[in-house]
């Protein structure tokens, strides 16, 4: 204590509010001299800083953040990490009692993992809090802050060390060697990007067709089983198809996934459309007024799956585009930017639904190459 | 007897002189000790990322010891029995084993998810509190860019984990994904074939997305979340306006002890918080969701909250598109890929420097604007937010729609107008409510605050008793600082020199946004005892547009800055 005040006054801090003679600091429930510690710290720190940039205020005694309940807060603490310790106990505990394997177990188990977890941590967190805010000594320090700029000596240094390194290095004198070097390290920048070609094959037309093939069968998605127009005979339902041959196969059925829509007589109006000399539509490609559209939607690619019977909506549930199954799936509403392309159909000789052939424009999402 | 003289464990000191004698860290760790962190409940907020980051890193190495990355197909008879027989990839089974064989894997999971979430959502917070504080300006503007690459970097990371289980729910997510890719002009078609290996889904995606989501997005994320550190350590924090704080000091508590207990508690809070998030509410239950199929899609699918800006704009967007030349330019996807990113992204990224042109403010801050103190700032920030939340609703507008009982189409013809018309409200409005709490620091600081305390005069009247504000409200209150006003290009200062500037639309255009950012509340300078500093009195030359215009440093407690930083703060004036 001797020692703090015979330095005061000769270094930065300004703490201490006592003057030499005056009786100590009634004792703090700090448990100690709280405000004395940090003088103490203070002033050694002063000490130590040979550039002084830095200094620390003590609070007055009488301040009422220093005057904490230090017994009761330090009990507190101990108490929070205590029921850390027990709640951590419990933790292992759950792990090594509670199995998993059904979803009933699972659900015990993370309960009582989750729960005694986070009853370790929340803890923890808290007695750590309580400790910084009410056992600490509240310093508060000062420092200076010094500009980013480098002073001129330095800069002027700078520019005359590079300027001569530089010059030894003869980058500048010597055009030869200079571009040389950039010309040969040239191909080793590209390289890395003519690497990464053998990420995939070139995508070329594959974009354009899909595996629907002329006399391919329509087989029911989920049953996988062909289906007959008597089969599918109620107004208004709507089922997803899958091309025969590839019902498992998730490449080929991101762009020949097809809905099946049965319509009550006279209520199905495809026109004939054509895009360029393409024909893409027609009532020709219906069977018995059922008719066969591209479930995946023009959009980005998602598959429509929502159909509302009495308006013949099909509503893509991503984006909410919204086709009208009745005129040859155009556009009613939202993103899409073109109507679902419509699968010709037939029946075969067995009676089952087949493709007449593959899509005549391409499905899904819009690309570059598409036109 | 001092505290300080105790004992230091001979295992720590010999340690520590062992390793001082060969690193020399005892200087650099005395410096750092000492540092000084301001204390101010909105500095955490950038913590609560940090140790968001900390916990995905622990629970993300957990998860890659049981994931595994393949879409090798396989058929599943695990503990889910719902799913038994059911045709699925390696990755979404292992997913399924890490949540139903693994003790506390379904825990894990769930706090790696949640921590994502809270991970960008206190990026975006900490980002907006940088935003209208003002401290993303000089000397801390490389900061600030590598925030905005840290949030861009987080929605790709995100996007990428999320996907990997090979649910139906991120498959078509993943799926939408493919289709805005394919939509870009001239490369899209091959970006999106070299990505997945092929066509989609392909069998390429997973242990692709898997590397780069374990291993090149956080080792990036980890090297610029230590660059942001390590630059704010160097740079020193920022501090809130208050007694004593000036642009030249920091005042705060040490690292050690204070802020190392302080971070430290707050670490376990966030992991607790996590915890206990992760306990009682259930996230991504890709169980329920099922295997992907490119067949079927659940309604109602939504993406995680931070990708909603996306799904948003691509659900807003009308239907256009042109065809050309046999080519195929794919509006409705395209703009929605890209312009609300680059709007928010790259307008945060403009920003600082827009601000310095249109203010001429070279100086460095250290003391934060309050948001009021700035208002096209502030205007422009809520702009931005009533922006991207009208972008971020409409990404659930099915939901919404369905819980308002108003029709779809309706919501979203909404959300096309408010995109336009809401961002312009915003602006003016906050820009007015910005000059209002001005004029109440005004009148607080000219007439005292209404104590609540009414007293009837000899007449009969009745008042409000104002009471003078404390001085250290005081001090917030002036700390104000206002940007100069600039001398429009081609007019002459007192001593004939022609101000800096062209005539042309460039400068035309900088004389206006330097008006509105110099628009302030003028504290009149008799009114209270601290009044204009004598750097900035030049100012008031410049004045003439009204009230609220010009009055630089209306109320500098500051004034003993050094010149040139006064200087700086005026160019027009010099």
């Amino acid at each position: 204590m001797s020692d703090m005040e015979e330095t005061e006054g000769t270094e930065g801090p300004v703490a201490p509010h006592r003057v030499i003679g005056t009786p100590p600091p009634s004792p703090r429930l700090l448990g100690s001299t709280a405000v004395a510690e940090q003088v103490v710290a203070g002033h050694e720190v002063a000490a130590a800083e040979a550039e002084g940039d830095e200094h620390i205020e003590g609070l007055p005694p009488d301040d009422p953040r220093v005057v904490v309940h230090g017994k009761r807060v330090e009990r507190i603490v101990a108490a929070c990490f205590i029921f850390a310790f027990i709640a951590g106990c419990g933790f292992i505990a759950a792990y090594v009692g509670l199995g998993v394997h059904t979803v009933d177990k699972t659900l015990r188990s993370n309960l009582a993992l989750g729960l005694s977890l986070s009853l370790t941590l929340l803890p923890l967190g808290l007695g750590a809090l309580l400790w910084v805010r009410h056992l600490m000594p509240d310093v508060e320090m000062v420092e200076e802050r010094h500009e980013m700029r480098s002073d001129d000596k330095d800069r002027r240094a700078f520019d005359q060390y590079f300027r001569q390194g530089t010059a030894n290095s003869q980058f500048v004198k010597r055009p030869l060697v200079r571009r040389t070097l950039m010309l040969g390290t040239l191909p080793l920048i590209a390289a890395p990007i003519v690497l990464l070609r053998d990420l995939g094959p070139q995508p070329g037309t594959s974009l354009r067709t899909t595996v629907w093939s002329p006399g391919r069968r329509l087989l029911v998605y989920g049953t996988n089983q062909p289906i007959t127009p008597a089969q599918f005979s109620s107004p208004g339902s709507m089922i997803t198809i899958v091309p025969e041959g590839y019902t498992e196969d998730a490449d080929a059925l991101t762009k020949a996934a097809v809905i099946l829509i049965k319509f009550a007589p006279g209520q199905l109006q495809i026109p004939t459309r054509y895009n360029g000399g393409t024909l893409i539509g027609t009532m020709n490609w219906t069977v018995d007024n059922i008719v066969a559209y591209s479930k995946i939607c023009t959009h980005v690619g998602c598959p429509v799956a929502l159909y509302e019977t009495t308006t013949h909506h099909i509503l893509c549930p991503c984006h909410q585009s919204t086709f009208d199954a009745a005129t040859g799936a155009t556009v009613i509403f939202g993103p899409a930017p073109r109507p679902l392309p419509q699968l010709p159909m037939t029946v075969d000789s067995s009676g089952y639904l087949v493709a007449r052939s593959d899509f005549t424009q391409p499905v899904g999402p819009s690309f570059w190459e598409r036109g | 007897m001092s505290d300080t003289d105790f004992d230091v464990p001979k295992a720590l000191s010999g340690t520590g002189s062992w390793l001082d004698d060969r690193f020399h860290g005892a200087r650099g760790f005395r410096v750092f000790m000492r540092k000084v962190f301001p204390d101010h409940w909105s500095f955490m907020l950038g913590e609560i990322a940090l140790w968001s980051f900390v916990i995905l890193l622990l629970t993300g190495t957990f998860l890659s010891l049981f994931f595994v990355p393949s879409t090798n197909e396989v058929i599943y008879h695990g503990s889910y029995v719902k799913l038994d027989g059911i045709r699925m990839s390696e990755a979404y089974q292992s997913t399924l084993n890490i949540t139903f064989d693994v003790r506390g894997g379904l825990l894990i999971r769930q706090i790696h998810h949640w921590a994502a979430d809270l991970f960008m959502a206190a990026l975006i917070i900490h980002m907006l509190r940088v935003f209208f504080t003002g401290a993303y300006r000089k000397p801390r503007e490389v900061n600030w860019l590598i925030g905005i690459v840290l949030f861009s970097v987080g929605l790709l990371e995100g996007l990428f984990g999320y996907s990997l289980p090979d649910d139906q729910l991120s498959g078509a997510g993943l799926r939408i994904f493919e289709g805005v890719l394919q939509g870009i002009p001239i490369v899209g078609t091959y970006l999106a074939y070299f990505l997945f290996g092929g066509p989609f889904p392909g069998n390429d995606i997973v242990p692709r997305m898997y590397i780069i989501h374990v291993l090149l997005i956080p080792g990036l994320i980890l090297a610029l979340i230590s660059a942001h550190l390590f630059i704010m350590v160097h740079q020193k924090h920022t501090q809130m306006p208050g007694k004593g704080n000036t642009e030249k000091n920091v005042r705060g508590q040490p690292f050690f002890p204070y802020f190392m207990a302080k971070g430290g508690a707050w670490f376990f809070f966030i992991f607790g918080a996590l915890v206990l998030l992760s306990t009682f509410a259930q996230i991504n239950p890709i169980w329920l969701y099922g295997p992907y199929t490119p067949v079927a899609i659940s309604s109602a699918s939504q993406p995680d909250f931070y990708m909603g800006i996306l799904e948003g704009s691509l659900r807003m967007m009308p239907a256009w598109e042109w065809n050309f030349l046999g080519h195929t330019l794919s509006l409705s996807v395209l703009i929605p890929f890209a312009v609300p990113l680059t709007v928010i992204l790259g307008g945060a990224a403009f920003w600082p420097f827009f601000e310095q042109w249109a203010t001429g403010d070279k100086s460095w801050h250290n003391v934060n604007d309050r948001p009021r103190n700035a208002p096209i700032r502030t205007a422009t920030g809520v702009a931005a937010i009533t922006f991207y939340g009208v972008l971020w609703a409409e990404g659930a507008n099915d939901v919404l729609a369905d819980n308002l009982q108003i029709p779809l189409y309706t919501v979203t013809w909404i959300a096309r107008v408010l995109i336009f018309v809401g961002p312009f409200v915003a602006f003016v409005v906050t820009r007015r409510i910005c000059l209002g709490l001005q004029r109440k620091d005004r009148d607080e600081l000219l007439h005292g605050y209404e104590s609540g305390i009414i007293r009837q005069l000899p007449n009969g009247e009745f008042i409000e008793v104002h009471k003078p504000v404390n001085e250290e409200a005081r001090a917030v209150i002036e700390a104000k600082k206002v940007p100069a006003l600039m001398l429009p290009p081609g007019s002459e200062d007192e001593n004939g020199v022609p101000a800096p500037g062209s005539r042309a639309m460039l400068g035309r255009a900088k004389t206006v946004a330097n008006r509105a950012f110099a628009e302030t509340i003028v504290v009149e300078a008799d009114g209270h005892g601290n009044g204009h500093g004598d750097a900035h009195g030049d100012g008031h030359g410049l004045e003439g547009a009204g009230e609220e215009h010009a009055a630089v440093g209306s109320a500098d407690p500051h004034a003993q800055l050094p010149s040139e930083d006064g200087s700086d703060e005026d160019p027009g004036s010099s």
